[in-house]
C-alpha cells in the first residue's frame, strides 16, 4: 500500500493483511516483513540447534549420520547469522524505526528497499531445501577451502548462492540506511539528537558497505575452484588456502558487529523509556559507535592465529582486538549508569535488556580472553569458542531482539502483550541459555574441539546438561509464541504511547499511519528528556551530553 | 492503516518525503553503492599481491603479458571518459544531438575496449587454470570486463533515451545519463588501479 501511485493506478497495492505478502514499499510493512520471515528461520535454525543437540547428548554418533551431522551445523549456522541475525536487527527494526527516527515518511529508495527483502526468502528456501535435494554444504558457515572444495559440490555451490543472494540484500539494505540517515533527516534535526539507534545502523551500514562486497567476490573465486577447478585457494593447485581465511575473516568480523552493533542500538532506545532517565553519555556513545566500526575492520585475523601468522601480525591483531574492549566498555558503563537511580520497571522489555548487558558482558571478557594469541592457540575451534560466539550472538543480539519485540510490539499492533507470559519466556530463557553454554566452557578449556559429531566419553556429562540447557530455550520459544499471536487478538488496547516514550515513533498512533505521521513530523530534539521537566533540562548534569565537549 | 493524503496534498507540504525515490539521493546511493564495488576489487587486488608475494610460480609455469594492447586498451577507456563527459556538458546545454553523437562515440570505444580485451585473451600464452596468477588475472580482468560491458549497455540505453521525441533527458533533468557517466568514470578509475597492479608491477 502506498501513496505515492495515484488512486487510479491499476497496480493499486493490496492492504489489509495482504500487504504482508505483497512487494510493499512501506517501510513499516517491510520491517515487519522482515521480522517475521525472519523468526520463521529462526525457528528452523533453532530446530537444527535442537537436533546437534540431541546428537551431542551421547559420545557417539547414534542419532544422525556423521555427514547429516555437518550438513545440519553448516545450515544452522548459516540461518541463524544470515537468516536470522542479521536480517532482524538491521532489517526489520531499522527499516520500521530509522524513517520515524529522522522524521520521513519512508526509506530513501522504497522500491530497493522492497528488492532488498524480497531476495531473502528465496535464498533461505534454496538453502534449506538443498539438504532435501542434493545435501547442503557440509564444511560449516566459513566454508574454508580445501574442506569447502572437496565435500560435496552442489550443496556447497548452493550455498554460495544463498549467500551471495544474502549479501547482496545486506548490501542494498545498507544503501539505504546510509542514505536515509544522512540525507532524508527531517529540517532542523542535527545529527546528534538522532536517537542512538540511528547511529547503530549508520555505523553498522559502513561495515555491511565495505566489508559484504569483500565476501562475495571471495565466495564467486571459491565456486571457480569448485566449477572451473581453478586453483585459487586448493593447495593441490597451487593456490593458497590462508588468502581465503583473510578475505573471509575481512567481512565475517565485521559481520559481528553487523549483528551486534544495532542491538546496543536498540537496548540504548530501550533502557532509557524503562528506567524513565536519560540516556547517559550520548556523546561517547557516538565516539565508542564510530571507534568499534573503524577497529572492528582491522581485527580480522585474530581468527587466524593457528593459521601460520607471522609474529607481527599476531601482535598488531592482539593489541588491534584488546582496543575494541575500550569502547565496547564505555558503552557497558552508560547502560550501567542509565539504570543507576532510575525508576525502573521490571517488565519483559527491561528485563530481557538486563539479561542482555549480563550475558554481553561474559561473551565481552570471553572475548577479550580469545584475543590473547597463547590463550588463544590453546583453545582455537574448541567449545570455548562455540561458547565465546553464542554469548555474542544470542546472549548479546537475540535478547535484545526479544527485548524489542516487547518493546515496540504495541507499536506494531497496537495491542499489549502479556507480561506474565513475558516473564516466564525471559526466565526460561535466561536459564536454558546458561545452563547450555556456559559449561561449553569448560569443555573448550578441556579440550573437546568443536563442529565433531562424537567425543570424547569424559565428556558426556557435560555435553548432557548443555543439552537440558537447549531443551528449555526450546520450551521458552512456546510461551513467547503463543504471546504474541494471541495478543494481536485479544490483547489490553495500549493506545498509541503505552511507554510513555518521547522518541518519534511513539509521536503517532499505534499502528502508524502509512504515512507515519498525519500532518508536519514532530522534531524531537532531545529523545531521552525523561524524568526532567523541559524548561528545567541541563543536559550536561543528566545525560553527560556535553561532558565530551567540556572537558568536564 | 487506513488515512491516506490524495498525492497532491501530500506532495505539496512534504515535496521530500513520500513513497517514492528521491531524486537528489539518487546519486548519493549510486556513490555508495560504487564503494561497495570498491571493494570487490580490492579484495581481488588484494588477493592478486598476496599471491604474488608468497606464491611462488611452479616451475615451467608461464606468466607473461604484453603491455601494447593493454595500453591502447588505457587509452581507449581514458579518451571515453572525456567523450562522457562531452556528452553531459551538451545535455546541460540543451544540445540533444551533440550529446547522442558523444554518447554513441562512448559506447563504441568501450565496445572497441571489449573486443581489444577479447583479442588479448586469446593470444595470451597462459589459460584460465594453468597457474594462480593467470587464474587470478582472469578473474580480475573479466570482472572488470563485465563492469564494462554493463557500462556500455547503460550508456547506449542513455543514448535510446536521448533520442525519445519527447525529450527523455533535459538540461534539467538527466539523472539517468550523470548516473551512467559517474558508472563509466569509476570503471575506468578501476581500469587504472587495474593496469598499474595487474601489468606494471
Amino acid at each position: 500500500m502506498t501513496i505515492a501511485i495515484p488512486p487510479e493506478s491499476p497496480r493499486l497495492q493490496p492492504t489489509g493483511w495482504l500487504r504482508y505478502f505483497s512487494f510493499s514499499v512501506d517501510h513499516k510493512v517491510i520491517g515487519l516483513q522482515y521480522l517475521v520471515c525472519g523468526f520463521a528461520f529462526y525457528l528452523v535454525g533453532g530446530a537444527l540447534a535442537g537436533a546437534i543437540r540431541t546428537e551431542l547428548a551421547s559420545p557417539v554418533s547414534d542419532f544422525m549420520a556423521r555427514d547429516v551431522y555437518n550438513q545440519v551445523l553448516t545450515l544452522h549456522g548459516t540461518v541463524m547469522i544470515f537468516l536470522w541475525i542479521v536480517p532482524v536487527v538491521n532489517g526489520a527494526f531499522g527499516n520500521y524505526l530509522i524513517p520515524f527516527y529522522v522524521g520521513a515518511r519512508d526509506m530513501a529508495f522504497p522500491r530497493l528497499n522492497a528488492v532488498a527483502f524480497w531476495l531473502i526468502p528465496p535464498a533461505g528456501l534454496m538453502l534449506i531445501t538443498s539438504y532435501f535435494l542434493t545435501g547442503a554444504a557440509q564444511s560449516g558457515w566459513t566454508a574454508y577451502p580445501p574442506l569447502s572444495i572437496t565435500t560435496p559440490a552442489t550443496g556447497q555451490i548452493i550455498w554460495i548462492l544463498s549467500v551471495l543472494l544474502l549479501g547482496g540484500s545486506s548490501i542494498f539494505g545498507g544503501i539505504n540506511f546510509i542514505a536515509t540517515i544522512l540525507k532524508l533527516r527531517r529540517p532542523g534535526l542535527k545529527l546528534m539528537q538522532l536517537p542512538m539507534y540511528c547511529w547503530a545502523m549508520l555505523g553498522t551500514s559502513i561495515l555491511v558497505v565495505l566489508s559484504t562486497p569483500v565476501l562475495a567476490g571471495t565466495l564467486v573465486l571459491l565456486s571457480f575452484d569448485i566449477v572451473a577447478h581453478t586453483g585459487f585457494f586448493n593447495p593441490a593447485l597451487g593456490g593458497n588456502v590462508v588468502v581465503y581465511q583473510h578475505l573471509f575473516w575481512f567481512y565475517s568480523h565485521p559481520a559481528v558487529y553487523i549483528m551486534v552493533l544495532p542491538a546496543f542500538g536498540l537496548v540504548s532506545e530501550i533502557l532509557p523509556v524503562h528506567a524513565r532517565k536519560p540516556l547517559f553519555g550520548y556523546v561517547t556513545m557516538v565516539y565508542s559507535i564510530m571507534a568499534i566500526v573503524g577497529l572492528g575492520l582491522v581485527v580480522w585475523a585474530h581468527h587466524m592465529f593457528t593459521s601460520g601468522t607471522p609474529p607481527w601480525m599476531r601482535l598488531f591483531f592482539t593489541i588491534a582486538t584488546a582496543f575494541i574492549a575500550v569502547p565496547t566498555g564505555i558503552k557497558f558503563f552508560n547502560w550501567l549508569a542509565t539504570l543507576w537511580g532510575g525508576r525502573i520497571s521490571l517488565n519483559s522489555a527491561m528485563l530481557f535488556s538486563c539479561g542482555f548487558i549480563v550475558n554481553f558482558v561474559l561473551g565481552g571478557i570471553t572475548g577479550v580472553a580469545l584475543a590473547q594469541v597463547p590463550f588463544d592457540i590453546h583453545v582455537h575451534d574448541t567449545y570455548f569458542v562455540v561458547a565465546h560466539f553464542h554469548y555474542i550472538v544470542f546472549g548479546g543480539s537475540v535478547f535484545v531482539i526479544f527485548a524489542s519485540v516487547y518493546h515496540w510490539y504495541p507499536k506494531f499492533t497496537g495491542r499489549l502483550l502479556n507480561e506474565d507470559l513475558g516473564r516466564l519466556h525471559c526466565a526460561l530463557t535466561f536459564i536454558g541459555f546458561n545452563l547450555c553454554f556456559g559449561p561449553q566452557h569448560w569443555l573448550g578449556l578441556n579440550g573437546m574441539p568443536r563442529r565433531v559429531a562424537e567425543y570424547d566419553p569424559q565428556f558426556t556429562l557435560i555435553n548432557q546438561i548443555s543439552s537440558v540447557g537447549a531443551l528449555l530455550m526450546a520450551i521458552s520459544t512456546l510461551p513467547f509464541l503463543w504471546n504474541v499471536i494471541q495478543s494481536a487478538f485479544t490483547g489490553p488496547v495500549a493506545g498509541d504511547n503505552p511507554w510513555n516514550a518521547l522518541t518519534p515513533e511513539w509521536l503517532t498512533s499505534s499502528p502508524p499511519p502509512v504515512e507515519n505521521w498525519i500532518g508536519e513530523a514532530p522534531l524531537v530534539e532531545e529523545p531521552y528528556g525523561y524524568g526532567i521537566s523541559p524548561d528545567e533540562l541541563d543536559l550536561a548534569a543528566t545525560s553527560g551530553r556535553d561532558l565530551w565537549s567540556s572537558g568536564k | 492503516m487506513t488515512t491516506t493524503l490524495p498525492i497532491s496534498e501530500q506532495d505539496q507540504s512534504h515535496p521530500d518525503s513520500g513513497h517514492e525515490d528521491h531524486p537528489d539521493h539518487r546519486m548519493f546511493g549510486l556513490a555508495t553503492f560504487l564503494v561497495a564495488d570498491a571493494m570487490t576489487f580490492a579484495g581481488f587486488f588484494a588477493a592478486y599481491l598476496t599471491f604474488k608475494a608468497v606464491n611462488p610460480l611452479p616451475d615451467g609455469a608461464i606468466y607473461e603479458l604484453e603491455l601494447p594492447l593493454p595500453i591502447l586498451n588505457t587509452i581507449l577507456l581514458l579518451v571515453s571518459s572525456a567523450t562522457f563527459h562531452k556528452a553531459g556538458q551538451a545535455i546541460r546545454k540543451d544540445d540533444h544531438s551533440l550529446c547522442r553523437r558523444w554518447l554513441l562515440i562512448t559506447a563504441g570505444l568501450g565496445i572497441a575496449f571489449l573486443v581489444s580485451q577479447m583479442v588479448e585473451y586469446f593470444t595470451l600464452p597462459f589459460g584460465l587454470t594453468d597457474n594462480l596468477y593467470a587464474s587470478t588475472f582472469f578473474a580480475a580482468t573479466g570482472f572488470h570486463g563485465l563492469h564494462v560491458t554493463l557500462g556500455a549497455l547503460m550508456t547506449l540505453i542513455v543514448w535510446w533515451q536521448a533520442r525519445q521525441p519527447e525529450g527523455r533527458l533535459s538540461a534539467a533533468n538527466h539523472f539517468p545519463l550523470e548516473a551512467a557517466e559517474l558508472y563509466w568514470h569509476f570503471v575506468d578509475g578501476i581500469w587504472v588501479v587495474l593496469f598499474v597492479i595487474l601489468y606494471l608491477l
